[in-house]
């Protein structure tokens, strides 16, 4: 059965090492009320990856609940818009149940979350696509559901705010620092601290503590794996280029993991420049190469001359982000994967070029990856193989799409 | 020897406890927490907690959360706090300790940041996000300096991490008497002393206990077990309270004069 999903086809490495590490970053810094949970998560963890009952419970899920696989679109429209004689493929994560990929992740932790034996989970949402993914899997596998969001944030994504109250799930305002991503993630955290033994912490990207960057990763590859498989049934051969977003990193690891041996295959993550890296406001972490540790790793973040956090900027909440996932700091860093961004307005203009080309309506943190897309086209060969990760759908966007496109 | 082990072995010579507060470096601002620093001392506090803001505490209660905060916003750095340390050390010869998260630290760099304050007069360092599976380079730097780096344990410390926590602190041994955030608390939890008992059991160390402890009846609590008592956000509320009046160093040396009266 060609087309049944693998849920779990990471390559064997050594990634993260037995510390949490990947190469210099990663790594497990929080305080020791939390360490212990740490560890029994890992263990945890390592046991039920093994389990084929678990995966095969978890892969019954990506199919029947989720909609796994998602389908490799050839963008033949885009192509000729990008004057491109490339073939250029979405994968369309935007068709998963939610919205987004952020669902890969929280099925494998909410099944995860049952094993460890907690009735609760919490969670920390940016655009609130985590958040709903969240809320979603706690009313199916019926946990209790506390989800942190940024005061900003709740104003940005009204609508997934209601969504996930639909669902069941209690949206806790953070009214802290600048009331995004990153105040939510360190609510998230301050929680887990009070209730680590009966509550399971659903992190939304790789990033955080060991083992988290590695189990959310390890849920996304299914993302790379389908299109490993879908590309060489279709092309006969592997892909030259896969294109991904990155905020705090998921969907783009999920995409690049797969194929990291696969050294032909380059690797190009898209940060948000927001209105411009030298404005100051943006969320391009990787670009501003400064190493920190920040939300329990040690990786590239935002910081200013006396090492306090500098808040992110973007137009899309999921990449308002100062930190990023280790493993891409590690690619950036060892070169395997190179690192670019995209302005708002660049963005702003994927996301027309997508809708009018295609008629599909691309994520604000998606249509970073897109608007790549149109910079690399001129370099692109005739026949060259590129994959970009379309993470998530823009209906979550409407309300900025409208406010800053002026089609009405 | 350093200032903290000759604090803890003649506390133990003379059979005594110890008090400890945290103050927020820069908060109300940074001139005010230097002579808060050393009018606790005067009232009794035995070693004082100067706490590094940091923009994103994880381990922090609401209360030190929006010190941090203000502090930081009135332009306090790790920079400005090292310079001021030696205005504490002018004023008392009570040991102090930085107390912050890792970032800023390690931004500056470890072995900059532990010379420095070495030379401004300060004793060690308590970093809550740096545990001791990733302080192995910063203990180095610290044992070459003669500085200690004190490590936490939690309830939620199982047996083998008390131990390894145990073996690795410098100083003392701090343990955070709940789960959860710094705060004030009212009532501390009724398992504390036979925890506290357990931990004494596996050291000679000097054990510290903090975390929630706002109230004279909580410091006798806390030291019948161990060898000092931390109050933090209760000072902290309490500065609040008093921010920008006459009366603030008052209150707070009799607040402090009281709690160390509690260990009489």
């Amino acid at each position: 059965m060609s087309d049944k999903p693998s849920t779990m086809a990471a390559p064997a490495q050594a990634l993260p090492d037995e510390r949490g590490r990947y190469g210099g970053f990663g790594g497990r810094f929080v305080p020791e009320t939390l360490m212990q949970a740490l560890y029994d998560l890992e263990a945890e963890y390592l046991k039920i990856k093994g389990d084929p009952a678990f995966q095969a419970e978890l892969e019954a899920l990506n199919h029947d609940y989720a909609g796994r696989p998602t389908p490799l679109f050839r963008a033949r429209r885009l192509e000729e818009a990008l004057r491109t004689r490339a073939h250029v493929y979405l994968k369309r994560e935007d068709l998963c149940h939610t919205g987004a990929h952020k669902i890969n992740n929280t099925l494998g932790q909410g099944l995860l979350t049952k094993r460890l034996g907690k009735p609760r989970v919490i969670a920390e949402t940016g655009a609130g696509q985590h958040g709903v993914a969240t809320a979603t899997v706690a009313a199916l596998l019926g946990f209790e559901c506390d989800v942190f969001m940024g005061v900003e944030d709740m104003r940005r994504q009204e609508p997934n705010v209601f969504r996930m109250r639909l669902l069941g799930t209690r949206v806790v305002p953070v009214e802290s620092g600048s009331g995004t991503l990153k105040d939510a993630t360190n609510e998230a955290m301050r929680d887990w601290m009070a209730r680590v033994t009966d509550t399971h912490y659903i992190i939304g990207s790789v990033v955080g503590p060991h083992p988290f960057p590695m189990i959310v990763r390890d849920f996304q590859t299914v993302i790379g794996a389908e299109t490993k498989r879908q590309v060489l049934e279709r092309e006969g051969r592997l892909p030259d280029w896969l294109v991904a977003c990155v905020g705090g990193g998921s969907n783009s690891i999920g995409l690049f993991h797969p194929f990291y041996a696969d050294r032909q295959v380059k690797f190009v993550g898209v940060e948000a420049a927001g209105e411009g890296i030298a404005s100051g406001k943006h969320a391009a972490t990787i670009s501003a190469r400064e190493v920190g540790v920040f939300h329990g790793s040690r990786s590239y973040v935002l910081q200013t001359d006396d090492g306090q956090i500098k808040p992110a900027h973007s137009i899309s909440a999921g990449l308002d982000y100062p930190g990023v996932g280790p493993q891409h700091s590690f690619y950036a860093a060892t070169g395997r994967a190179t690192y670019v961004s995209a302005t708002d307005d660049e963005a702003l203009e994927a996301v027309e070029q997508l809708c009018r080309a295609e008629g599909i309506i691309p994520a604000l943190e998606s249509a970073h990856a897109l608007a790549h897309l149109k910079k690399l086209a001129p370099q692109l060969k005739d026949g060259d193989i590129v994959v970009v990760c379309l993470s998530g759908r823009g209906d979550k966007d409407v309300p900025t799409l409208r406010e800053r496109l002026k089609i009405d | 020897m350093n200032r903290i082990d000759s604090l803890f072995a003649r506390k133990r010579a003379e059979g005594a406890k110890s008090l400890i507060i945290f103050l927020s470096a820069g908060y109300p601002d940074l001139p005010t927490s230097v002579e808060l620093a050393a009018a606790c001392a005067e009232a009794g506090a035995d070693l004082i907690e100067f706490g590094v803001p940091f923009s994103d505490p994880i381990a922090d209660g609401p209360t030190i959360q929006r010190s941090s905060a203000i502090a930081l916003q009135r332009g306090v750095t790790l920079n400005k706090i090292l310079a001021a340390v030696p205005e504490i050390r002018k004023r008392t010869a009570a040991p102090v300790i930085l107390f912050g998260a890792l970032n800023p630290f390690l931004h500056h760099g470890l072995e900059k940041v532990v010379r420095e304050a070495r030379a401004a007069g300060a004793d060690g360092f308590i970093i809550p996000d740096l545990p001791p599976e990733e302080s192995g380079e910063f203990e180095s730097i610290c044992r070459a300096e003669e500085m200690a780096m004190t490590h936490l344990l939690a309830p939620t410390s199982p047996p083998e991490r008390r131990r390894l926590v145990a073996k690795r602190s410098m100083g003392f041994l701090y343990y955070m008497s709940v789960k959860g955030v710094t705060g004030a608390r009212k009532d501390l939890p009724p398992d504390l002393a036979d925890n506290l008992r357990q931990i004494r059991a596996l050291t000679d160390k000097p054990l510290a206990v903090g975390f929630g402890i706002s109230t004279p009846e909580h410091v006798r609590q806390g030291a019948a077990v161990a060898d000092a008592v931390v109050v933090g956000s209760a000072a902290i509320n309490l500065i609040g309270q008093y921010e920008g009046k006459p009366e603030l160093l008052g209150k707070v040396r009799d607040y402090v004069a009281s709690l160390a009266g509690a260990l009489k």
